[in-house]
């Protein structure tokens, strides 16, 4: 079953190489950033501050690039990748975008992190018509190719996911009581918009407690021991690693058992449900697209084997249970797919044309039926997730892969 | 935690000729070659590099306010991200939800801060020292919350901010918006360090230095001390907002993330750095909280903020007083070598 | 009335991670006579110490004790080090030294242990004590250990010549020095004392919370207001504060109408403003009186 699928995503690749190389080898066309040996690509990241732990995306992207230049590079061009700290603070991307885009003169910036820094420079990037590309943040305002042509999203939007969960309550606790945990940010809101959009006219009865939490909150005790109290039966725990692995421990030791939906940013098993206890975590439902490095059900999985090779020889100091490492090598590879289709016309127009030309790419770390797919007027490349429930030690895939596409 | 600092004065006095000038001669010539170099820059810099001198004005003005109050009242601040934000959003929120033209939202900052900085100065009255800084601090770590709150979710944009034009150079002026806007905030710079001086040396100044260097005293000497202190703060919160309000326009957008505590933080280094009490020394704070993160971050990325700790502890060590001791220092030395030449 | 015994329990059980720190925050107080704001990032990277003890494989309690006599040996160090040099700068130009410190220490662990959290084990059972499902055994044995350093640190500076030395090496070094009071060693001492109460603090927090880099941003700042609103001179004061604001934010965040939800944060630090408005050196402090 892996196996085919590798071979297929090999043979997609090399029908795409094939496909992209006979049309554009005759003129080579260039924009600041790129050129006859290089490609200049930028990166915004907060390796410091509170949301540091996402750093770890922009070192595993750093050294897949190694790994790209070490084979070859892309069409026999070098990617240099010039990666920046904004301590996850919005005027400190600005000022780092635009060192990139007029200092570095970089051919695209990619994997900017973060909503509010993305939003912030999100006008700048498409005055400057600089691609801002496969942003890392799952707002649903970076999709929109009517109003900012040279923004694209890349992993499946907060807002599409809490309509997925909306939709499992809605057929299998029609009557359930729901408490939600959310960070109180534009992510924690997003997931909540996306649940009250699923459950329609219901979600005004349906849902009895809404609870924020600020970051710099020491635990979320006090919400958990509030939501049990209120008589919620359906949790809907919208929190970062830490406090959902908080959020997950209080509700057990306080005994506290409701249908208990994670949503997929905290799904990792080896860096929230460990910590939190994998007794406490069993029966978690969350969605997912992309596999769990520390999930026992891929052991023996050729992509992921081929990531831990790459993990060993690049990047030997990164943290092999934490999921951003994986994300960060898919999402690395879904750029070296765009450059490879744009060849040798590497202009930031050529390159925005292809992101919005990925058909049924598949990467072997997303979960198996997985498929990116962007067009002209879809900016959202990947949309699919399927639920899956914990069993005490791995996840369980169930039901068909869902989309919870915003407007459908 | 009492603040005494007297550098800026003894310089003055300890100096009275120097090298066949005045001190107050020096300090002219030095301000107006300062203000022909600053001129002449952005000319010959690319936009960013505009942009980034741009911001170092900016957390110059920020600084300055926050050395209004502690180096000139002696009272103590570690919230004054807080005024800075309340100045970015009045911009923002004028700008963005009522169509105000940016220059206008200027004075309206100013002003709000100043009422707001006078409120807050009133129940901190009664607070000094330590406990002055843990009710500023708090007012800091609160601030991106209020800012995030769901009931003003209509002006301020909730989580998302406000995201807002950046404006064109008027009267069809051959200038980039980066350079206009240099030349803006320079205005506004000088302006609000010629007034700051102006206070200083006025009778209120004089009122505010007593009231640092001995309250008892001043207030036995009929210095209305609530009236003056609760001033300095709202005078303090006065600059601080002004500069937010500049810093909202420069860089387009306003959000909660982007006032949070380390903001107080940095201009607190700012202020240190420069030196505590002496008016130019905001410049250099300004230089430094813009420029030494970034080169801390060359010299290595997964360590930025040790290396930056570093740089400040040595910075500390070399100059216990800041850039203000170490001018005096130098200017010193450099008298004493001119009077031996003679 | 069974929510507000809940969230009073949940209160007292996160007021007991406050009080901890607020025990060390005054131990600091009393031997330098301010603030240190690096105090809970230094708790963090004693923490971390410990955690990587356990990981090479030491029991528990052994681990814990090295943790605390390392702690002890490294804020003497840093005293001796970093400080003793500036003694005589102004007092701000110390604060940006542990703003400086603050940012090495987190930056440190974050790049040698990374920035996701680690669980960190419990001395204490897993079931709750008398099977109730309202207060975690971890909680209380938390409040225990807080209360032991208590009685520990009422000890030193009341019925000892060395608390007594100490406290007057801080309050009035100049007299304490014609006395024959080595100041500074006592401060040195003082450092050494609150890295290792700030060891035991984050060594008992860090089940609670886990552990990470940035664990102690917000304890820090709950720690010092339950200091301040118990009075920075008194250790029974600072815990009965931390406790205060435990119970406080709790119950603001959950019975406070509208915003109560959104901003407990932000009530609770009005209170603590409030209390200091009407009794400035806290409820347990002795004024300070200065002379003229």
């Amino acid at each position: 079953m892996t196996k085919r699928r590798t071979l297929l995503t090999m043979a997609a690749a090399l029908a795409g190489a094939a496909l992209i190389s006979s049309p554009s080898l005759a003129q080579k066309k260039y924009d600041p950033g790129a050129s006859d040996t290089e490609i200049k690509i930028g990166n915004i990241n907060p390796y410091s501050g509170p949301a540091s732990a996402y750093g770890m995306i922009g070192k595993t992207i750093d050294a897949y690039f190694k790994k790209i230049n070490a084979e070859g590079g892309v069409n026999g061009r070098k990617i240099t990748f010039i990666s920046y700290d904004d301590g996850y603070s919005p005027p400190k991307t600005v000022e780092q975008a635009r060192k990139l885009v007029e200092s570095d003169e970089v051919l695209l910036v990619f994997q900017s992190l973060g909503t509010p820094g993305n939003t912030a420079i999100q006008k700048y990037m498409n005055a400057k018509k600089v691609p801002q590309l496969f942003v890392a943040t799952g707002a649903t305002q970076f999709g929109n190719p009517k109003e900012y042509p040279w923004t694209m999203g890349w992993q499946p939007n907060y807002q599409s996911e809490g309509r997925i969960y909306a939709k499992y309550i809605l057929d299998k606790h029609p009557n359930g009581k729901i408490g939600i945990l959310y960070q109180n940010d534009d992510y924690g809101k997003d997931y909540v918009k996306g649940l009250k959009d699923g459950l329609g006219a219901k979600a005004a009865s349906m849902i009895i407690s809404e609870l924020p939490y600020e970051v710099a909150d020491p635990t979320v005790d006090s919400q958990i021991v509030a939501l049990k109290a209120k008589g919620a039966d359906v949790f809907f725990n919208v929190a970062t690693p830490k406090f959902a692995a908080q959020a997950i421990r209080k509700a057990a030791e306080i005994g506290w058992k409701p249908l208990h939906l994670l949503n997929s940013v905290s799904g990792s098993v080896g860096s929230v449900l460990r910590p939190a206890g994998l007794e406490a975590s069993k029966d978690l439902i969350t969605t997912n697209y992309i596999k769990d490095a520390t999930d026992p059900t891929w052991k023996d999985d050729a992509a992921l084997k081929e990531w831990a090779a790459f993990m060993d020889k690049y990047f030997p100091d990164g943290d092999k249970t934490s999921s951003f490492t994986v994300y960060g090598y898919a999402v690395a590879q879904t750029l070296v797919q765009v450059l490879k289709q744009s060849g040798n016309e590497l202009t930031r127009e050529n390159i925005m044309k292809q992101a919005a030309n990925l058909k049924n790419f598949e990467l072997g770390v997303l979960l198996p039926g997985i498929k990116i797919n962007s067009g002209p007027s879809d900016f959202y490349p990947i949309e699919q997730m399927q639920m899956q429930k914990f069993n005490g030690t791995s996840w369980e895939l169930f039901g068909p892969v869902m989309s919870g596409e915003i407007g459908s | 935690m009492a603040v005494r600092e007297d550098i800026a004065e003894t310089a003055v006095a300890a100096t009275p000729r120097f090298g066949g000038l005045t001190v107050p001669a020096w300090q002219r010539l030095i301000t107006i070659a300062a203000l022909l170099v600053a001129l002449a820059l952005p000319l010959f810099l690319k936009n960013f590099h505009v942009f980034q001198l741009t911001l170092v004005m900016i957390y110059s003005i920020a600084i300055l306010g926050l050395n209004l109050l502690t180096g000139i009242n002696g009272q103590f601040s570690l919230g004054h991200s807080a005024f800075y934000a309340i100045g970015a959003y009045t911009t923002a929120v004028l700008m963005d939800r009522f169509g105000v033209p940016y220059f206008l939202t200027l004075p309206a900052a100013g002003i709000v801060c100043l009422v707001a900085g006078f409120l807050f100065g009133l129940p901190a009255l009664r607070l000094e020292g330590l406990y002055l800084a843990l009710a500023t601090f708090a007012l800091a770590v609160a601030t991106p919350q209020l800012l995030k709150l769901s009931i003003f979710e209509h002006w301020t944009g909730g989580v998302q901010g406000i995201v807002i034009i950046k404006p064109d150079a008027p009267f069809g002026l051959p200038l980039s918006q980066d350079r206009w806007l240099y030349y803006f905030t320079l205005a506004i710079l000088v302006l609000m360090f010629a007034a700051a001086m102006r206070l200083v040396g006025s009778r209120t100044g004089r009122a505010l230095k007593a009231i640092r260097d001995n309250p008892l005293a001043a207030k036995a000497m009929g210095v209305d001390t609530a009236l003056y202190k609760s001033l300095a703060f709202g005078v303090s919160a006065l600059y601080t907002g002004v500069a937010g309000s500049l810093g909202a326009i420069v860089v387009q957008f306003v959000a909660p993330d982007s006032f949070t505590f380390f903001l107080a933080v940095s201009f607190l280094v700012g202020l240190v750095v420069g030196g505590v009490g002496w008016i130019p020394g905001a410049l250099i704070g300004g230089i430094f909280i813009m420029y030494i993160p970034n080169l801390a971050e060359q010299v290595s990325k997964g360590l930025a903020w040790a290396v930056y700790g570093v740089i400040l502890i040595l910075v500390i060590y070399v100059m216990p007083t800041g850039a203000a001791g170490f001018v005096r220092l130098v200017a010193g030395r450099l008298n004493r070598l001119m009077s031996s030449n003679r | 009335m069974e929510l507000f015994l809940h969230q009073l329990l949940a209160g007292i059980a996160t007021g007991g991670i406050y009080a901890c720190m607020a025990l060390a925050v005054v131990m600091i107080y009393q031997s330098i006579d301010h603030f240190n704001f690096a105090q809970g990032e230094m708790a963090m990277f004693s923490t971390y110490i410990a955690w990587q003890l356990l990981a090479w494989g030491f029991p528990y309690w052994i681990a814990f004790i090295l943790t605390i006599v390392i702690s002890f040996i490294g804020g003497v160090v840093i005293e001796r080090g970093l400080f003793k040099p500036i003694r005589n700068a102004p007092v701000l130009s110390h604060i940006i030294v542990f703003i400086a410190m603050f940012s090495i220490l987190n930056s440190l662990a974050g790049f040698t242990w990374e920035y996701t959290i680690k669980s960190f084990p419990s001395p204490f059972p897993a079931q709750p004590l008398f099977n109730n499902r309202l207060i975690g055994a971890h909680d209380l044995g938390m409040i225990a250990i807080t209360l032991i350093l208590l009685v520990l640190l009422y000890v030193l500076f009341r019925h000892t010549r060395l608390g007594l030395a100490m406290r007057a090496a801080a309050a009035n070094p100049d007299s304490a020095r014609l006395v024959g009071i080595r100041v500074g060693w006592m401060v040195a001492l003082g450092w050494g004392l609150a890295a290792a109460i700030g060891a035991v603090a984050g060594m008992m927090i860090a089940p609670v919370v886990f552990l990470e880099p940035n664990m102690m941003l917000g304890i820090l700042l709950y720690g010092l207001a339950g200091a301040v609103v118990g009075g920075l001179t008194s250790p029974v004061g600072a815990v009965l504060g931390g406790f205060a604001v435990g119970i406080v934010e709790n119950l603001a965040g959950t019975f406070v109408p509208v915003v109560g939800k959104e901003l407990k944060l932000t009530i609770a630090l009005v209170l603590i403003v409030a209390v200091l408005m009407v009794k400035p050196s806290g409820l347990f402090g002795r004024a300070a009186v200065s002379r003229v």
